[in-house]
């Protein structure tokens, strides 16, 4: 790559389901990730539902599509930010999230774990630090 | 809508080849997407096909090319995991044709 790489944060704020915002963040990550950008994801406020595991959308008709966050670490993504207090807020913790995980290819492929819990004020700074931040 | 027919049923596809009910697909009906792509399907060929699909069970979402290779490079060795031999396999594609004859959508991120 002779272009400089960039800092993409993709942030999420939205439920799941109910709206198409949360499909559409995560197609759009997976596709940006193509571009040997430096992607990262932040889950705050109702977007850290997208990331609950036990997701079952049988009664809404639509597809679960929870599973694919697990596939991010292939496509290099490996950095999801969650804010604390909106976990919080939501009487959740990070029991109620799904385990994923990424290989370090520089750690001889160890599994570790892409989800990072942040507070509000690093998660300030983590935006801070971003070169594009896009917002669903 | 175009169809394929397997065995004297039709199964509908897309503009582009790809089948429009996932559910419907079947071993039979790969044997008559990969002829209409001129692909003779060898026990390589299967393995790609069958890992996509099972990487769609698990994920939900057809891989872009880049992260196929890398992933067959992983369970079925470099022989078969890189991109000189996949493309020899899937002239038009490995992850556009092995999906459309595993009877997924299109890779996200294709156009």
């Amino acid at each position: 790559m002779s272009e400089q790489v960039k800092k993409f944060l993709y942030v999420n704020r939205k439920a799941p389901y109910g709206t198409i915002y949360a499909q559409e963040s995560l197609e759009v990550v997976l596709i940006g990730a193509a571009f040997d950008q430096d992607v990262s994801m932040a889950f705050l406020d109702d977007g850290v539902f997208q990331l609950t595991k036990g997701q079952d959308t049988k009664g809404i008709g639509l597809k679960n599509f929870s599973a694919t966050f697990r596939a991010l670490g292939d496509y290099e993504v490996t950095k999801l930010y969650v804010e604390k207090e909106s976990l919080d807020e939501r009487g959740l913790t990070l029991d109620d999230l799904q385990n994923i995980e990424y290989e370090d290819e520089d750690d001889d492929y160890a599994e570790k774990p892409s989800i990072r819990l942040v507070s509000r004020a690093e998660m300030a700074d983590v935006m801070a630090e971003q070169d594009v931040v896009l917002s669903f | 809508m175009a169809a394929y027919d397997v065995n004297g049923s039709a199964v509908e596809h897309d503009e582009e080849g790809y089948i429009t009910n996932l559910s419907e697909w079947s071993k039979d009906l790969a044997d008559v997407i990969a002829a209409a792509e001129e692909v003779n399907m060898t026990d390589e060929h299967w393995a790609v096909v069958n890992f996509l699909r099972d990487y769609y069970e698990e994920y939900q979402i057809a891989p872009a090319v880049r992260v196929l290779i890398k992933a067959i490079k992983k369970s079925l060795g470099p022989d078969v995991g890189n991109n000189k031999y996949m493309y020899e396999l899937f002239p038009y594609g490995p992850a556009k044709q092995a999906c459309k004859i595993a009877g997924l959508p299109k890779p996200t991120g294709c156009v």
